[in-house]
């Protein structure tokens, strides 16, 4: 990060042949400034799901749904498949392209998981009556969580893409800057839960 | 059998009006003397390679340009309807439906396909010419954006033949816009073409903001920037914090409809004021993301104009930077009768009206940037003129309905109509032609003709006044919006006539910039120098049209209008012996995935309209295949070898053949 921000006006040279590595830089700076406007969807929603939170027009409150040992487990998974794609980024500073690939397969294997344990607690709860159209309470869970899961599908997508490209190439500047990418959007879905995880189920079930 | 696809034909096109059956000739016309013309010439090839696959945010620029140009002939065909049938009392031109589609449509085309492309037009020509540099910083994702908001745009524009326009308002306040009360598929097309277009256009707000940041020329510190190229900055932090807004209330609206949830319905929980928040948190901010481009605009003719630099720069950037800052502070000026209680009201009226303060400090800026200074009164300065006076009307207007108690009063009135035209046609669509009129040269290479240019600013500008100064005058006489028919005991007839004959007027200024358009391609005057107006910054240094690589050296910027600083001292003979040299030009290679994808979109939205899984499930894979492919492309750029660049210099007169490399 501190590459990116510090050469202001340094990439005026595409001429030169380090230019490419330049565009690279600018690449990761503009996901910086795609999540930024992640934040705020996200915080759209949040705002719309504390707003409706209570309003459960007659159907099941959030108290009576919420299953928390599901929810700590997708936690764990979740934390722990940050702490991996870390791994899996200081693999790559070490030009280790094997144990880079080894180390996004276990992330996305955990992520897998999450999504897993995510869709089976959606099925569960649809089974007990609790759909989107029950109540406004029901309609901005899914909708929160739900958004937070089809980030990580969408993660899952591109995991897959680029451990191919990686088989494909090793490390280069292009994928380096791909798992750059990606990494950071994995950290900051894990922080989106942090958030989803005490706003929805912890004030939820107190 | 045949029974059936009757049926099916008479639900999925629009039927019964002679407009409509009208639009439907000219459109199948339309398509086919384009097919027709394409193929006789054999073109086919030319528009994909050079158009449909472009990465050069030049072209692009040019395909934004004339897609809003013809989305402003959609939405004034609108608004002279509207005013056709508000002629006179108890007139039977448009049914009510028909008339509240029409007023929908309007708004919504009008902001945003037709401001906001017209915006991203003057973005892309201008943006990297003015700050030297060659590309924009992701100009793939320039490309999506571009055919993201065409195919966003066609879906929407579709609604009017197939399924049936929306019809509750270009906001689409719930309930009216919830299945309940608006259960045809007007409201999905509403949903589908904004949000596509509107994914296109956050994307944009990222691509320039990165690329006036990061790439700007040598020397070109953030206050030697023009003042064109801080509006866009500007603009584009406002488009990044209120885009993602847009697109959540969207997909909510459409959840409702679409799943049954409840997020703003009557029943279930639902709270349609959540809606209207939430809308109003974009649509304010987005008020100005197109007013504040208009505001560079007129920067940078004041100051070409009257030969003068721009009185008060740090001043103007400051303001530029308050205003995109206070627009997230004023939302709830748009429902002051709702409820929300005094202190809330006080709170937002505050803030609303303090958003007059850094907008008087510009014009202020601009009124002594031209005192004393040498005017010269062409068409860009023409427009530039006209704006401040209908600005300052504009604006005080909008501070009387900054007065919450007073705003009880005007509340859906004419008089917020004729506010907030008087604001958006003299702020927006006056700078954006002005900017228009100015750029043109550097986009095409000829100016467009004066005498043909000054009717169409005469009918524009009379027929503004004719048309909104009776609309306050009606709004007092207790005429509201959205009412499609009046009687004559209201007294409100002669005024409404008025009103009716300046539409028309400006429909005729219309007219003449079109005949003025396609008269100059022919004998508007060449620009062989590139420099047509004697202007102050880089894109003025270089030829028109700009070439490819647009700068064949990247210039060293000294100060703020850099250009003028170097005509100056080749002048006074002080210049430096400029001691460039040409290298290969690393650029990017065209592309189809663009369009490919956008196509996609546009096949994805229609299956969501239609709420026909398969056909958006198809549209979605689409869309993830694209991505998929453009992911694993790695060969994407090019480099142009000098003896290229030398030869294209050449060609525009401009030998650079003291710097062999």
């Amino acid at each position: 990060m501190q590459q990116v921000m510090t050469h202001h006006g340094d990439s005026h040279d595409h001429g030169h042949d380090h230019g490419h590595e330049d565009h690279e830089n600018l690449k990761v700076l503009g996901f910086w400034i795609f999540l930024v406007t992640d934040c705020i969807l996200f915080g759209t929603l949040f705002a719309t799901y504390v707003v409706l939170m209570h309003n459960v027009a007659g159907g099941p409150t959030a108290k009576e749904l919420f299953e928390m040992p599901g929810v700590i487990a997708e936690t764990f998974i979740l934390l722990t498949s940050s702490f991996t794609s870390g791994l899996a980024t200081l693999a790559m500073h070490k030009g280790n392209t094997k144990q880079l690939i080894g180390w996004l397969v276990v992330t996305a294997l955990l992520g897998l998981g999450f999504i897993g344990l995510e869709i089976n607690e959606f099925v569960h709860l649809v089974a007990e009556g609790a759909t989107i159209s029950t109540s406004a309470f029901l309609s901005a869970f899914y909708t929160l969580v739900g958004t937070h899961g089809l980030h990580v599908s969408v993660g899952l997508f591109w995991m897959l893409a680029l451990m191919i490209q990686l088989a494909r190439r090793g490390i280069t500047p292009v994928t380096r800057r791909k798992v750059t990418n990606l990494s950071l959007y994995w950290h900051f879905l894990d922080v989106v839960w942090i958030f989803l995880l005490t706003v929805v189920y912890l004030l939820g079930v107190m | 059998m045949w029974e059936k696809i009757k049926d099916f034909a008479s639900t999925f096109f629009v039927t019964g009006d002679p407009l409509i059956y009208g639009a439907d000739v000219s459109i199948v016309l339309t398509m086919a003397a384009i097919v027709f013309v394409l193929t006789k010439y054999k073109k086919w090839g030319w528009l994909w390679r050079e158009w449909l696959t472009t990465v050069d945010h030049k072209k692009i620029g040019i395909m934004y340009l004339i897609a809003s140009l013809l989305m402003l002939f959609r939405g004034g065909v609108d608004a002279l309807l509207m005013r056709l049938q508000l002629a006179f009392p108890n007139v039977e031109f448009l049914h009510s439906e028909h008339y509240n589609a029409i007023f929908t449509t309007h708004g919504t085309i009008m902001i945003l396909f037709m401001a906001m492309p017209m915006m991203f037009a003057l973005f892309n020509i201008v943006v990297p010419l003015q700050i030297g540099a060659r590309d924009v910083a992701y100009p793939f994702l320039n490309a999506v954006s571009f055919w993201m908001f065409l195919f966003g745009a066609m879906l929407f524009n579709l609604s009017f033949v197939i399924g049936g326009s929306p019809d509750s308002g270009w906001l689409a306040y719930p309930p009216l816009s919830e299945l309940s009360h608006s259960p045809g598929v007007g409201q999905n097309f509403y949903i589908w073409g904004i949000q596509i277009s509107g994914i296109g256009s956050l994307a944009t707000g990222i691509n320039f903001l990165v690329t006036i940041l990061k790439m700007r020329a040598p020397g070109m510190k953030l206050m030697k920037m023009p003042l064109f190229t801080w509006s866009v900055l500007s603009s584009c932090i406002t488009i990044i914090f209120a885009f993602p807004i847009l697109t959540v209330t969207l997909a909510l609206l459409y959840i409702d409809r679409f799943l049954g949830a409840h997020f703003f319905t009557m029943d279930g929980g639902g709270n349609p004021m959540m809606y209207v928040n939430l809308i109003w948190m974009w649509g304010h901010p987005e008020v100005y993301i197109v007013v504040l481009p208009a505001f560079g605009i007129f920067s940078e003719i004041v100051a070409t104009f009257a030969k003068k630099t721009i009185f008060g720069y740090k001043s103007m950037v400051f303001a530029m930077i308050s205003i995109s800052v206070l627009s997230f502070f004023t939302w709830v000026h748009h429902f002051f009768t709702m409820g929300a209680g005094a202190d809330v009201n006080a709170f937002f009226a505050i803030t609303t009206m303090a958003i007059a303060i850094p907008t008087g400090a510009k014009v202020f800026n601009w009124l002594f940037t031209m005192y004393r200074g040498r005017v010269s009164f062409e068409q860009p300065m023409l427009w530039t003129i006209a704006f401040i006076p209908c600005f300052l009307v504009g604006g005080a207007t909008g501070v009387m309905l900054a007065v919450a108690p007073a705003d009880y009063q005007y509340h859906n009135s004419y008089f917020l109509i004729a506010h907030f035209h008087q604001v958006l046609i003299g702020g927006v669509v006056f700078g954006y032609l002005a900017g228009i009129y100015y750029w043109w040269p550097k986009m095409f290479g000829f100016k467009l003709d004066e005498r043909l240019g000054k009717w169409g600013f005469w009918l524009w500008n009379i027929g503004f006044y004719v048309c909104f100064m009776p609309q306050y005058a009606l709004g007092f006489m207790g005429m509201t919006r959205r009412l499609y028919t009046y009687g004559w005991d209201m007294g409100w007839a002669p005024l409404n006539l008025i009103s009716t004959v300046g539409a028309f007027l400006m429909g005729a200024g219309f007219v003449f910039q079109v005949w003025q358009i396609l008269y100059s391609i022919k004998h508007g005057e060449r620009d062989t120098t590139g420099d047509p107006w004697n202007g102050r910054t880089l894109e003025w240094s270089i030829p028109s049209p700009a070439p490819l690589y647009n700068f064949a050296v990247v210039p060293e910027v000294k100060g703020a209008d850099d250009w003028w600083l170097t005509k100056q001292e080749r002048a006074n003979g002080t210049a430096k012996a400029e001691k460039a040299q040409l290298e290969p030009i690393h650029m990017p290679k065209n592309s189809g995935i663009p369009f490919v994808m956008s196509a996609c979109w546009f096949v994805a939205g229609f299956g969501f309209v239609f709420g026909w899984v398969w056909m958006a499930v198809v549209g979605m894979i689409g869309v993830a295949l694209t991505m998929w492919a453009r992911s694993f492309e790695y060969d994407t750029d090019y480099y142009i070898p000098v003896d290229e660049v030398r030869r294209t210099e050449a060609s525009f007169g401009r030998g650079i053949s003291c710097n062999k490399s």
